[in-house]
């Protein structure tokens, strides 16, 4: 499956910084998200457009996670070439990562 | 406990307007607050205030304040925006006209200034995202400020402002402004000041909260974005915070919006930098209390950092750019083939490029080839260049080429653009946080 049928997503920017939130619908997907959807996963997605590093900040309490990725918007906003500058389309491209599906997760839906 | 109610107007400086009027009519606020800058608007403002000093600030506060003025006075409600960009005194002064115009004698306009460091910066300033310092930009350097907290805004508010006018200020300031004027919080009561920034980042995009940015048909629906309401922070004075909208208004409040708007722009959740704290905001609960009433709690702070944030507007070169767009069988190849041409002629004409993106739009544009193959081919496609150059000349020149595909390139190519436009791109440095003085100016409407 894809991330989409568990979680919602926004990218903001700061800079040459893109962040991407993945946020599980239901509070008991979130374990899901937490195994499978990792900062190197989330890099290598993004090979060729994030240039820096990926951090993931884990918030439990709301169940997400919040991918920060350095040297990602082509110089920033005011610089870039990019016809999306701020990297705003980049937490759609994020959903369409493949998750195993419910069964072969062990997750019971 | 005693709360109050700020409602968001504004997102950005051309954000819709009809909301800020529902607020303000019908929001039952105790503030409206328009955040209406972003990182290089002060940049242009401040080109404008050289050619003009009567400039220099939004160019829609005008129709804002002649929309909201009335409805604020009647409901006692006060108004606080970063509108006044490059030039708050002279925007406190229109907004003095507007009102005196309306007949609001007696109503009181602030300006805050201090945030314009251009003045007194050194040459040695370093630049992180340059690598360089200030010197190195010479005089391609037309902004400098600091991104000032909510004190100024709050002492503009002990002077029984009605309306507070700043320059740079962090948004969420401005939110916070009205908690410690009306709550008399302490500038060091790290807590409640990670609170007050907590609301003031979910409220400072205003319709980002409310369903806007959201919407994904099918597993996100929301409904009425044409008549989207802004939203409405209930802040009490521990800091316990309620998002909600006008009664009525389009979009929705619910957990999800509440926690995208909580992640957007955000590095480390558990250190958020605001000039007043170090928010952290990784402990925070979100629940749903009702239809479009949503409960934010459990944000925390830590000691305000040493430094403030600056944000520097520099000159950096001209971006030049073609667009062309193809269509039916073989849309992709010909589109394909226009960009190759388009490459050979920069090249055979001698076009000097820092930098250059050639791309199809409908196809690959947006995320690169890796995350866009495996789609179908496209009925259309737009083909698209864009160069970075040192000369508007040059700029124009890639456009050009674009252009001359009309009668020189593949079949059937339509619609052809072309632009050209001055880089002003913004850095950020640190300043210690004593060396910004702030000022606060008080005009009153007389009859």
């Amino acid at each position: 499956m894809k991330l989409r049928q568990i979680a919602h997503s926004r990218t903001g920017d700061k800079g040459t910084v893109a962040n991407i939130s993945v946020i599980a619908y239901r509070a008991e997907d979130y374990a899901v998200l937490e195994r499978y959807v990792t900062a190197a996963r989330v890099k290598a997605h993004f090979q060729g457009i994030v240039r820096g590093e990926v951090e993931r900040h884990a918030l439990p309490g709301i169940g997400a996670l919040n991918f920060v990725m350095r040297e990602a918007l082509g110089g920033g906003v005011t610089r870039s070439l990019a016809l999306d500058a701020h990297g705003k389309s980049l937490s759609s491209a994020l959903l369409s990562l493949e998750l195993p599906d419910a069964g072969e997760s062990s997750h019971d839906r | 406990m005693r709360s109050i109610r700020i409602g968001a107007g504004a997102g950005y400086a051309g954000d819709r307007i009809e909301p800020a009027i529902e607020l303000a009519e019908k929001g039952r606020l105790d503030y409206l607050v328009f955040e209406c800058l972003a990182e290089r608007t002060i940049a242009l403002a401040q080109q404008e205030r050289r050619k003009d000093p009567s400039r220099g600030y939004d160019p829609l506060l005008s129709e804002r304040m002649r929309k909201v003025l009335e409805p604020c006075r009647a409901g006692g409600v006060k108004i606080v925006t970063n509108a006044g960009a490059a030039n708050p005194v002279a925007a406190a002064e229109m907004v003095r006209e507007i009102a005196r115009a309306l007949g609001l004698a007696g109503l009181r306009v602030a300006a805050v200034t201090g945030d314009d460091v251009l003045g007194q910066l050194e040459g040695s300033l370093r630049i992180p995202e340059t690598g360089g310092t200030l010197a190195d930009l010479g005089d391609r350097v037309i902004s400098a400020n600091a991104y000032i907290g909510a004190q100024p805004v709050a002492e503009a508010l002990a002077l029984n402002a009605d309306v507070v006018i700043t320059g740079r200020a962090a948004d969420s300031a401005l939110f916070m402004a009205p908690l410690v004027h009306e709550f008399g919080w302490s500038m060091e009561d790290w807590t409640r000041l990670g609170r007050g920034t907590l609301a003031g980042h979910l409220l400072e995009c205003a319709g980002q909260i409310t369903g806007g940015y959201f919407a994904d048909p099918g597993p996100k629906d929301v409904p009425d974005l044409a008549r989207l309401g802004f939203p409405i922070g209930e802040v009490d004075e521990d800091g316990g915070l309620v998002i909600t909208k006008v009664e009525g208004s389009g979009g929705r409040v619910s957990a999800a919006t509440c926690k995208e708007q909580l992640l957007y722009e955000i590095d480390d959740p558990a250190r958020y930098l605001a000039p007043d704290v170090v928010a952290d905001f990784s402990g925070v609960e979100i629940r749903e209390l009702g239809p479009d009433r949503v409960s934010v709690r459990g944000a925390t702070g830590h000691e305000r950092p040493a430094t403030l944030k600056l944000s520097i507007g520099y000159r950096d070169g001209y971006i030049g750019e073609g667009q062309i767009s193809y269509a039916g069988p073989g849309a992709v190849a010909r589109a394909r083939l226009a960009l190759r041409i388009v490459e050979e002629r920069l090249r055979l004409t001698g076009v000097r490029c820092r930098e250059t993106r050639f791309e199809l739009i409908g196809v690959d544009a947006l995320h690169g080839a890796a995350l866009s193959s495996g789609g179908p081919e496209p009925y259309e496609v737009r083909a698209r260049v864009v160069g970075r150059t040192d000369s508007a000349d040059e700029a124009l020149r890639i456009g050009n080429e674009v252009e001359t595909l009309y009668t020189n390139g593949p079949a059937a190519g339509g619609g052809a653009t072309r632009q050209v436009r001055e880089v002003i791109a913004v850095a950020s440095a640190f300043l210690p946080r004593e060396r910004v003085r702030t000022t606060v100016q008080c005009l009153e409407v007389t009859p």
